[in-house]
């Protein structure tokens, strides 16, 4: 009888065709390889000095021009010609500037499937984790040599049980349990680690929600943060894939080298407050502070079901955005953007004040979009609230739930979702 | 491998992510590390790139290179002329980042380093060690795994998937 093993330790046995162990270093075969505009052109440097003149098959790798999106400079829209040239000489499926964030477009396209291994060199390719696979953020030296070799050292990593019990309450969305499972977690408590979720909170959440939770673990460092397979999964690929991948779970008796446990009914609103997406309190404890911009967007809060909280939120108290107060509303892909136009959320959002932008990853990290202005306070669904991160040293960013920013949005303050009747 | 580097510490304190280390507005005008190299961890402190002097030794604290995976921290960093980062414990995605580029991430207790102490990092045989000589204390460092230990000694990724790599 082998001893058993996690999911971790399973799919990187399965891809290096070793017995993986926590604390093993293998050489994996990768199934997807992502790069961005912004990892991209030092990954294409990295390929030509590596002396790269193929790629190892051209099916297995994605790119996406999403941190630029619209590119706002001649040196970004270079960036990007560097990109297209690249992906077009080498038969390299390109996502291109529109289509959205790689983390969201990956998983809307069927690329990502139960048991597979992706690396990205961004470090939110995490996300796809929501899948029941092994994803996880590289550089794009990495990215360069998985281009030219299909493979990746990887060691593999211990795992923390991660278990979900009880039911979201009115008014409490998968961001709040997420930023109280990183503040609980702290900013390297899962570094080198995976994250797996157990317990019977994981069939209460839907895939978005779950997409969340998996993002922002690697504000822990998470090296990845795996759900396990089940029909949310399998409902969601149905009409995405033509194949569903294989389904990997932990073996009874497995080791994990530390648990927690997250009582989601007991959870109440959670914000993460300037510098750090660690620094998290229960959203009480800073109802008040007045915010001059709303950021609505990202690959953590830019999905079809973000803009319906807030749209709701909005419509529930007043149906305006506050005298003083940008909304900004970035869907994470144009799948998204499309869903919100026909269903008239956009339309809404838009009477309401709302500046609607290209799909991407805009304003998050200062690259495209809004910028806040100084001294100004924003609050964001997005995931990292590092000083400077959204362009200017001088903001102070927050991090809530679509709904705690919307309801922000309609009164100009920090506002309890809850206390908004939807 | 072996080698002796000596050098001057610049400390800096825990969590310094690598939008700290370069902002992302900044990438976003050039991927010229000459240029970037300016920018430095102007976050943290707008004076600390115009103070490094080749040589010097970045001293971080716990989980150092956190957030962002962008590569780009790692050789900005060398090209200012850095090429070791001590610290108590590294982010993963930082740690491959400086190795693959021949940028040494020293892991070991650096609570007991000043700004300004004078380091003499050896690597060799009996492994990696960090004199403190302004305190006259000698911190042992953790080993790299076997693999990053040869990408090191290939002078970098690039070089180690010239040389064949995993292949």
């Amino acid at each position: 009888m082998t001893t058993p093993k996690t999911i971790s330790e399973k799919i990187l046995s399965t891809k290096s065709g070793a017995d993986a162990r926590a604390g093993d270093i293998v050489v994996c075969s990768v199934d997807l390889v992502i790069g961005t505009d912004a990892s991209g052109p030092m990954s294409i440097d990295y390929f030509e000095r590596m002396g790269g003149n193929a790629v190892f098959d051209p099916s297995r790798i994605v790119f996406s021009l999403d941190h630029y999106s619209p590119p706002s400079t001649p040196k970004t829209a270079a960036f990007h010609a560097r990109v297209r040239a690249f992906t077009q000489r080498y038969g390299i499926e390109l996502f291109d500037v529109g289509e959205g964030i790689s983390h969201q477009v990956v998983p809307e396209r069927g690329r990502a499937l139960p048991g597979s291994l992706i690396v990205g060199a961004d470090s939110h390719t995490v996300t796809c984790g929501a899948l029941n696979l092994f994803a996880t953020g590289v550089g794009s030296s990495d990215l360069a040599a998985a281009m030219i070799t299909g493979r990746i050292w990887l060691r593999v990593p211990e795992t923390i049980k991660v278990t979900l019990n009880g039911r979201r309450a009115a008014g409490l969305s998968a961001k709040d349990i997420a930023l109280a499972m990183v503040a609980e977690l702290g900013a390297e408590g899962a570094n080198y680690r995976t994250l797996e979720f157990h317990g019977p909170g994981v069939a209460e959440l839907t895939l978005d929600d779950r997409f969340v939770l998996s993002n922002l673990a690697v504000e822990s460092g998470a090296k990845a943060a795996i759900f396990p397979a089940d029909d949310a999964i399998e409902s969601y690929l149905a009409e995405r894939s033509a194949s569903f991948g294989t389904a990997v779970r932990s073996d009874a008796g497995a080791t994990f080298d530390r648990e927690i446990t997250i009582a989601i009914d007991a959870l109440t609103p959670r914000v993460a407050i300037p510098h750090s997406p660690n620094d998290v309190v229960a959203l009480e404890q800073v109802i008040g502070t007045p915010v001059d911009m709303i950021f609505l967007g990202t690959c953590t809060g830019g999905r079809v079901v973000d803009f319906h909280d807030a749209l709701a939120v909005l419509e529930a108290n007043g149906g305006r955005v506050a005298d003083g107060v940008q909304l900004v509303v970035t869907p994470a892909s144009r799948e998204v953007y499309l869903r919100l136009i026909d269903d008239g959320t956009l339309a809404k959002l838009a009477r309401m004040g709302a500046i609607v932008t290209t799909p991407g990853c805009g304003a998050c990290c200062g690259t495209s979009g809004a910028i806040p202005g100084d001294n100004k306070t924003v609050l964001s669904t997005a995931n990292r609230n590092f000083k400077a991160r959204m362009g200017n040293a001088t903001a102070r960013i927050y991090l809530a739930s679509p709904a705690a920013c919307a309801a922000a949005a309609a009164t100009g303050r920090i506002t309890d979702p809850r206390s908004v009747v939807v | 491998m072996s080698f002796v580097l000596q050098g001057r510490a610049r400390v800096v304190g825990d969590d310094i992510n690598t939008d700290y280390i370069i902002a992302s507005t900044r990438k976003r005008d050039t991927l010229d590390e000459q240029v970037l190299k300016q920018y430095l961890l102007e976050t943290v402190d707008p004076a600390f790139a115009a103070s490094v002097r080749p040589g010097d030794f970045l001293v971080g604290g716990m989980n150092f290179g956190c957030g962002s995976a962008m590569e780009i921290a790692a050789t900005v960093i060398l090209a200012a002329g850095i090429k070791a980062v001590v610290a108590r414990s590294f982010s993963r995605t930082f740690f491959r980042n400086a190795v693959n580029n021949g940028l040494l991430p020293i892991e070991c207790d650096s609570s007991a380093i000043a700004e300004g102490d004078r380091l003499t990092i050896t690597m060799g045989d009996e492994g990696i060690t960090v004199d403190n000589r302004s305190r006259g204390v000698t911190l042992a460092a953790h080993a790299l795994p076997p693999m990053m230990a040869g990408i090191l000694a290939a002078g970098g990724l690039v070089e180690y998937v010239r040389r064949g790599a995993w292949r």
